[in-house]
């Protein structure tokens, strides 16, 4: 059995008064795809949200590496290699792309791992190499998400939150992304993916927890779960 | 009024003289154009940073037996000991900036924008007061750090102090915008800027890219503060009144958000100053203010700002 790296037992979140996350418990493994679907307004990003420590949870326990990490600050947990793509991206527009490549490993003090890290990314990205001079927002929106993941890479994560990383993009694009995503997870990045597509983050990951107003709703394995008449009916658009 | 006789020399010899009032401006401009780039936010207290920069330089001469008590022969204060006065105001310049910081900007930085600017202006308000009952309402006479002699360049006047405000000016520039542009923590202040939420994400210490924001803004007021202390040796605690606003309207007419454009607005602001000054020093002081009118009517993003953010 493989260890857990990440454990979350009964978390609640709060916007105010709307209770938006309903005692969610999960687990993730190490070296896993884990995915997370769920509509609009399900609780999705705040689950990642709460994970890398922008949003706290009011009870339960929120465990990284064996670890509490409920109270401590997102800049630490990148330290310790739990790292977040967000939504939407996240490129600095005002930053040149290889500035938004080394700002990922800002909370990495060695200069030898990030001149490292910075090279392997370029390989792996090579359209990333060909701008890096060139302004992040003068990208497309394809080259932005692999900035991104390219990006959360630099500092060298064990746990990558990806946040709808399909969001916007043609499908063939989609489709490579989620390709670099097997890639990455291979290099032994475990990987907790958002996602609105369904169908896709199905088909590239492990396991996967439906997220219905706030509270889990269903859970298995993702070969299951493509076949099972609830999911399909609800998520991936068959009847 | 209107009606004085003026030569271009002494337009061209005024607007000298503006240079080196704008640069001063330039470097108050950067603290609030800064802060605003990472909060949104007008420090109103800034121009007491300012203030509180020159009475910094002052007290150590002070200390050092530099400055003779009501009447007495004012000692001339050799130069390594200006390089302490500045160094002491710029060390206690940028504590006082992340105090401000700490105390009344972070807890706020949640709550509504009008909350942070009503505070701003309390702030403002705290300093100028506190300052009166810690230093005094009646002036201090900064210590004669150098005898004001004339430079002459090509056909302008120029004094020896203009000449250093405006060197010392530059130098801090140009120090800060290699510091933003090339610098880790410079380059975690852009992302600041741009997304604070994502910022984090990456592993940066947003609140402490935010000090840093803060001292460093405070760091070029203070050496503006020393600066017009040299030219204009009267300190008050009200001191930093106009000059706040002045500089204000400088980062406004730049661009608030914009270092280059601060910097550009500040050289504007003092030579449009000193020029108008050839005919009416009483109207001088009104021109920053038909600038910033103008700046809002007609380009309200200012000269080298962006009209809102992109955002992708």
């Amino acid at each position: 059995m493989a260890d857990t790296i990440l454990e979350l037992d009964d978390i609640n979140v709060y916007y105010g008064a709307i209770h938006a996350l309903k005692g969610i418990s999960l687990k993730v493994e190490q070296g896993e795809v884990v995915t997370l679907i769920g509509t609009n307004g399900a609780g999705k990003t705040t689950t990642l949200a709460t994970i890398c420590g922008l949003m706290r949870s009011k009870t339960g326990t929120l465990k990284y590496a064996g670890q509490d990490i409920s109270k401590c600050a997102t800049h630490r947990l990148v330290c310790d290699g739990l790292v977040m793509a967000p939504e939407g991206r996240g490129i600095f527009p005002n930053l040149t792309v290889g500035e938004n490549m080394r700002i990922g490993a800002y909370a990495c003090k060695d200069k030898v791992a990030i001149e490292k890290n910075l090279a392997h990314g370029y390989e792996v990205f090579p359209r990333l190499a060909e701008r890096k001079r060139q302004k992040g927002g003068t990208l497309s929106g394809g080259e932005q998400q692999m900035l991104a993941i390219a990006r959360s890479l630099m500092s060298q994560p064990k746990l990558l939150l990806l946040d709808e990383p399909s969001l916007g993009l043609a499908p063939l694009i989609v489709k490579t992304i989620f390709e670099t995503i097997d890639r990455v997870n291979k290099d032994g990045v475990t990987i907790l993916l958002v996602e609105q597509n369904a169908n896709i983050a199905l088909k590239h990951s492990d396991r996967a927890y439906v997220i219905e107003s706030g509270e889990i709703a269903i859970e298995g394995k993702s070969a299951d779960l493509l076949i099972d008449p609830r999911v399909k009916a609800a998520y991936l658009g068959e009847s | 009024m209107f009606l004085l006789e003026v030569t271009s020399e002494q337009i061209f010899q005024q607007a000298l003289n503006g240079v080196s009032k704008g640069a001063v401006y330039a470097l108050i401009a950067v603290g609030y154009t800064m802060v605003y780039g990472v909060l949104q936010l007008i420090n109103f207290a800034h121009g007491e940073v300012y203030m509180l920069g020159a009475y910094f330089a002052y007290y150590p001469a002070k200390w050092a037996g530099y400055i003779p008590d009501e009447g007495g022969e004012k000692p001339k204060v050799p130069l390594y000991f200006i390089g302490v006065c500045i160094l002491f105001s710029m060390a206690a310049c940028a504590a006082i900036g992340m105090l401000i910081e700490r105390l009344a900007y972070r807890p706020l930085r949640n709550a509504s924008r009008l909350a942070a600017l009503i505070t701003a202006i309390g702030v403002s308000l705290l300093l100028q007061n506190g300052s009166q009952i810690m230093f005094g309402s009646d002036p201090k006479y900064f210590p004669r750090f150098m005898d004001r002699e004339s430079v002459q360049l090509g056909m302008f006047d120029v004094s020896n102090t203009q000449v250093t405000i405006m060197v010392v000016a530059a130098v801090a520039m140009i120090g800060l915008h290699l510091f933003v542009q090339k610098t880790k923590p410079g380059m975690a202040m852009r992302a600041v800027s741009f997304d604070m939420r994502t910022a984090r994400l990456m592993g940066v210490n947003v609140d402490g890219t935010i000090a840093l924001t803060f001292a460093i803004g405070s760091i070029m007021a203070s050496i503006g503060g020393v600066l017009i202390a040299m030219d204009q040796p009267r300190l008050t605690p009200l001191m930093g009144l106009l000059m706040g606003l002045k500089a204000f309207v400088a980062a406004v007419l730049g661009g608030i958000g914009s270092i280059p454009g601060a910097a550009l607005g500040g050289l504007i602001l003092g030579i449009a100053e000193s020029v108008v000054g050839t005919w009416s020093t009483t109207y001088a002081d009104a021109v920053a203010f038909v600038i910033l009118i103008l700046v809002l009517l007609v380009k309200p993003s200012g000269l080298l700002g962006k009209t809102g953010r992109e955002k992708v």
